[in-house]
């Protein structure tokens, strides 16, 4: 189901932001299209919440928190577009909202205080992608080892990796 | 063995403070090589004697950059690599992958194909289960209960293996369609399968553990999560419907033939029921679990008499899928148009956008994001793994509960470390 009502609410309560709302595909059928908003960082926290609490929207669930690094997709403007996946279980709909970040330092604050779930989900993303969340109660990596110095999912990172395997310092019979 | 200090832990209404403040505080590592485990996860135990004061995991053991490797992949080779993500039931994780291609490319799938990916998903489901309440009992100490369920699993391999070729990671899917078509004798079998074999396993099953009082006692209340926590912590799947959470994918976002009106031509979705409990302990999450498996045999037993008619693949136009071998062979435009596909600079040509489908596996909602730039492999292609977002409240669930209980918790939420990590 589309979240129109959500839309609308959210854009009669936060007037002076420009949402931009679009589907993440276009669709013949547009009933079925999946609807996405684009929310500056420093409205976000504002903007979870009252899409959590108010009951038009009632986003309980944070059904998936990821990433997408845009470095040479086609008509990007910013780089790191962090996506938020919402999902309503009482009204039956689901929301996209990407809030996008950049080099050299990319930061967006944490949604752990509107949703627990999102713990290690950003996490993940900031290991993966080195997307700082600000606000993040234990930001840790999660996925790769501490003193890792990349962020894998980059896109300028190679498949390859770039030799962190054989970073380890070699343990020889003397120094065992 | 280290000592720390000991602390007074809260959650969900369960409160624990070691009774003597200069007791000994031990720290046992789990893992993450330990056969109660099952894969390999590392949990630090903050421990009062046998009481978990706290708990720390540590994942990331088996991260092998999956994600990574399906934007180098593309959409049909990356089928390969889902199905490493949960080797328990990797049929679900190719139907789940390919539901989400398919809504990119906008494709309509044949009859056919629709209600064979139902059954498949459907057996899956069952091979996952029967391995998960088998494991319940085995982690407990009943090794019987683990032997029972894990007989049944096997005809389902031989099932897979009829049609795919592979016992174990078929990659059956396609975008579009099916690796090739079903064997004649296949239908009869399955439905062999549901109507003898796995009846009577799960006869055996319940009679051994639902009513055992040993069994009952070691889950019953523990690894308690409340319905506002399980929402608010976004569990999906058994683990949610056993909190009291009314969600199944299978209802609420139909696909494949659970959806009304399936074939084109009026047909209603397969009948089923959705099992819930309110227990939200590892008990309910049994009982469940053994539900979905009589529920899923149903759905099974609706469609395997009348597969229709027709080709498993949507038709070459498209230049979606490869076209019959027959075509390719003696053929001019049939050889053109596999060579299309195969090409590397051609391929598929998916418009620019993003797209979220997901289905409802054994463990949960399996979502696959796409991202597309037009190319042949996808710009990204994110998982939403159930695995790992039902296991981050683990911390919270043992503590206060004895350390036999962590392994009662753990098999109860029948984490798979190859999609914790991917």
């Amino acid at each position: 189901m589309r979240p129109d009502a959500a839309i609308d609410a959210l854009k009669v309560q936060l007037p002076d932001v420009d949402f931009a709302p679009r589907p993440l595909l276009e669709m013949q059928d547009k009933s079925q299209e999946q609807m996405c908003i684009c929310v500056p960082p420093d409205r976000l926290i504002e903007v979870m919440t009252f899409l959590k609490s108010d009951p038009r929207c009632a986003f309980e669930q944070l059904c998936d928190l990821t990433c997408v690094d845009y470095l040479n997709f086609p008509k990007a403007t910013d780089r790191y577009g962090v996506t938020y996946s919402l999902l309503s279980l009482s009204k039956e709909h689901r929301l996209w909202v990407k809030c996008f970040a950049n080099d050299p330092a990319p930061e967006v604050p944490s949604v752990v205080g509107v949703w627990k779930g999102a713990d290690w989900l950003e996490r993940e993303v900031w290991d993966l992608f080195g997307v700082k969340f600000i606000g993040h109660p234990d930001l840790r990596r999660i996925m790769t080892w501490e003193g890792f110095k990349a962020h894998p999912l980059r896109k300028d990172y190679p498949l390859i990796g770039r030799g962190e395997r054989e970073d380890f310092e070699r343990v020889v019979r003397e120094s065992a | 063995m280290t000592t720390a200090s000991p602390s007074t832990v809260e959650y969900s209404g369960a409160t624990y403070a070691p009774e003597e403040p200069g007791g000994d505080v031990w720290v046992l590592n789990l893992g993450p090589q330990h056969p109660a485990t099952h894969t390999t996860l590392r949990h630090v135990l903050e421990l009062d004697g046998e009481r978990v004061l706290s708990c720390v995991v540590h994942i990331g053991y088996l991260h092998s950059g999956f994600e990574k490797l399906g934007e180098h992949l593309n959409y049909n080779q990356y089928v390969v690599v889902t199905e490493r993500m949960n080797y328990i039931s990797p049929q679900a994780n190719n139907i789940a992958w390919h539901h989400a291609c398919e809504k990119l490319f906008g494709i309509e799938l044949t009859p056919r194909c629709k209600v064979i990916r139902t059954i498949i998903a459907e057996l899956s489901r069952i091979q996952d289960h029967l391995l998960n309440v088998g494991a319940a009992g085995l982690d407990l100490g009943g090794f019987t209960a683990f032997i029972y369920p894990f007989n049944a699993r096997e005809p389902i391999y031989d099932l897979l293996e009829e049609i795919s070729g592979a016992r174990f990671h078929n990659s059956y899917t396609r975008v579009g369609g099916l690796m090739q078509d079903i064997t004649p004798g296949w239908p009869a079998k399955v439905k062999d399968y549901c109507l003898k074999t796995l009846p009577k396993a799960l006869h055996d099953l319940e009679k051994l553990l639902t009513r055992n009082r040993i069994f009952i006692e070691r889950t019953k209340g523990i690894g308690y999560l409340s319905r506002e926590d399980a929402v608010e912590w976004g569990w999906t799947g058994p683990l949610a419907r056993a909190s009291g959470v009314r969600r199944d994918l299978r209802k609420d976002e139909p696909y494949l033939c659970y959806a009304d009106n399936w074939d084109g031509k009026g047909s209603s979705a397969v009948q089923f029921k959705v099992p819930i409990s309110t227990g939200g302990d590892c008990y309910a999450r049994y009982l469940v679990r053994l539900a979905e498996m009589h529920e899923a045999a149903k759905i099974i037993l609706q469609l395997v008499d009348n597969i229709p008619p027709g080709p498993v693949d949507v038709l070459p136009d498209g230049k979606i899928t490869l076209p019959p071998k027959d075509e390719v062979y003696f053929s001019i435009e049939g050889l053109i148009h596999h060579f299309e596909q195969i090409m590397t600079n051609r391929g598929f040509q998916p418009p620019v956008g993003e797209v979220y489908g997901a289905n409802e596996t054994a463990n949960g909602e399996l979502g696959f994001y796409i991202a597309s730039d037009g190319g042949n492999c996808a710009y990204r292609a994110r998982c939403r793994p159930p695995s790992l977002i039902n296991y981050q409240v683990f911390e919270k669930l043992v503590v206060g509960h004895q350390i036999s209980d962590v392994i009662a918790v753990l098999s109860s939420m029948n984490i798979i470390a190859a999609e914790l990590d991917r």
